[in-house]
């Protein structure tokens, strides 16, 4: 009784070692089904929700949507934005609020996209790189507003 | 304070001249993170294990209070970092509890997709992981590829692999991406022409069962005294599925089994888990060609404040029962918040459960919990 349960242990066991190497056989003779990409040579295309980095969009006249309403800034959950606001001098004489330096400490964010979707007007949005990697912590501090630049017409 | 050094020193006078304390982590490939284990043996048996916890602790509760409902959620995701998405679930649910809104009916299919998919990730990881704890290597780059999917859909749809923060109070963040159906589709068919490659490699295989039965025994009585929940509860046959026994949103709609199994040992976990990814797979099935027009989040106001008074929601993740406690006295940030996370209380259950087996079934019994560091310590 004993010898027979052993015997049908070892048969059932070697049987299930078998299948398992039938298996990992049929991968090692068709390699196409290998799913490893080289990087990097071959880069992944992310998708376009894909949060990699905060940036401000500027047109082709230098000019940005960001009001300075600083409604990025207080969404922020760990401080990483930081607006900086001046006063324009309209032409008719008026002050107008904008922005002067918008600043983002990139080594901060983690990209949970509460400031995107807090802004009302869609100034800034998320970029898709993700080697983010440096070798001075300092250049990840950025200012997302080009020199010069300045907020688009009609946006309030 | 009581030191490291300390604890060795007192289980070394607490224990006999023979008495071996070896120290598993906080740097342990088995342990899946920075968790130290003083195991006290006694030749090759285990007489003691000790867990010593902390070496992660970012004091994410007291981190909460001082953020808005709205900025706390994605806190949470780093936790359990693998049921990210059931995380914030269980938060924005406990916000909403508290700001009496109603979800919309798009919203709450999404959230149980998205929700489903993170348990089918998070399951196919663990499995991965524990045949790496038992040597084998190759099963890990299996589970890699169907997880690899489900990651893909995540990144397309909510913008992150891992963190997504997609849940927000009163919905999900934005609408589901246009290729979603079609993806999470072609997932469950690569999913079920894979699937049986799971069983011919490791639930069949001997070596793999000889060193799982009987490992690990955790009775029904003792699950519960420790207050196990989730796969490993259900192992020993404990009838204990939040998604069952206190259905939130849609989970009283959809068909699904509750997977029990009475074994109570780590082949029995191992079982609840991999027939678990079926049925989220039959709970996706359900729901992805139903998915109803109409708004993907509930109006809220630009600031969030929570009546006066204490609210408590629990989810079920992948690793159990997630409770979370929010007590607010009427401001715009919670005055106490508390989680109750399954990972802590399963960890409690491990000595139980190794206590007087070998020391290589350690790791078959601390594969089979599941353990995710950050969870346990928050
Ligand atoms: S993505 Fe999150 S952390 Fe980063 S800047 Fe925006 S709100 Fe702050
Ligand atoms: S980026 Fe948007 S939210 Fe931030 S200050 Fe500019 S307009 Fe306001």
């Amino acid at each position: 009784m004993f010898l027979k349960e052993y015997i049908k242990d070892v048969y059932s066991g070697v049987k299930s070692l078998l299948i398992g190497m039938r298996r990992t056989g049929k991968y090692f003779i068709t390699p196409r089904e290998i799913i490893t990409e080289q990087y990097p040579e071959f880069r992944a295309q992310l998708s376009e929700r894909f949060r990699g980095e905060v940036v401000m969009p500027h047109d082709e006249k230098n000019e940005h949507a960001c009001t300075g309403c600083t409604a990025c800034e207080l969404a922020c959950p760990n401080g990483t934005i930081k607006i900086i606001t001046k006063f324009d001098i309209q032409p008719d004489g008026k002050k107008k609020k904008a922005i002067d330096t918008f600043i983002y400490h990139l080594e901060l964010c983690t990209m949970c996209n509460l400031c995107i979707v807090a802004c009302p007007t869609d100034a800034i949005k998320m970029a898709q790189n993700f080697e983010h990697s440096v070798f001075d912590r300092n250049t990840l501090t950025k200012k997302l507003n080009n020199p010069g630049s300045k907020i688009r017409e009609g946006i309030e | 304070m009581y030191t490291e050094t300390e604890i060795i020193k007192d289980n070394i006078k607490a224990g006999s001249e023979t008495d071996l304390i070896i120290n598993i982590g906080p740097q342990h490939p088995a342990t899946h993170g920075v968790l130290h284990l003083i195991v006290t043996l006694d030749g090759e048996t285990i007489k003691k294990i000790e867990p010593h916890l902390g070496y992660i602790h970012r004091s994410i509760e007291k981190m909460c209070e001082s953020l808005s409902y709205r900025q706390f959620i994605y806190v949470t995701s780093r936790m359990d970092y693998l049921s990210s998405h059931i995380n914030n679930y269980a938060c924005a649910m406990c916000v909403e509890k508290g700001l009496q809104v109603e979800i919309p009916r798009r919203a709450q299919f999404i959230r149980v997709l998205m929700s489903e998919l993170t348990r089918i990730a998070s399951h196919e990881l663990w499995w991965g992981a524990m045949a790496m704890d038992l040597g084998a290597f190759t099963p890990f780059f299996y589970a890699f590829r169907e997880r690899e999917t489900i990651n893909d859909i995540m990144e397309e749809t909510c913008g992150a692999r891992l963190t997504m923060n997609y849940m927000v109070p009163g919905g999900v963040m934005y609408d589901i991406h246009p290729n979603f159906q079609k993806r999470v589709k072609d997932f469950i068919q690569l999913f079920k022409s894979k699937i049986h490659e799971y069983d011919e490699l490791v639930t069949g295989n001997i070596i793999f069962q000889n060193r799982m039965k009987g490992v690990g025994y955790i009775s029904e009585e003792d699950a519960i005294s420790y207050g196990c929940t989730g796969p490993v509860a259900r192992g020993s046959g404990v009838h204990c599925d939040i998604r069952k026994l206190y259905p939130y949103e849609l989970y009283n709609e959809v068909e699904f089994d509750e997977i029990l199994e009475t074994g109570g040992d780590s082949f029995a976990r191992y079982l609840v888990r991999v027939k678990e990814m079926h049925q989220s797979i039959r709970i996706i099935e359900q729901l992805i060609d139903n998915i109803p027009e109409g708004d993907f989040q509930a109006k809220t106001k630009a600031v969030l404040k929570l009546p006066k008074g204490e609210f408590y929601t629990r989810a079920e993740t992948a690793r159990g029962e997630l409770g979370v406690y929010i007590v607010s006295e009427g401001g715009a940030t919670p005055y106490r918040i508390k989680f109750r996370s399954p990972g802590f209380s399963n960890l409690s259950a491990l000595e139980h459960m190794a206590k007087g087996s070998k020391i290589g079934d350690l790791m078959a019994t601390m594969g089979t919990l599941d353990l995710v560091i950050p969870d346990i310590d928050r």
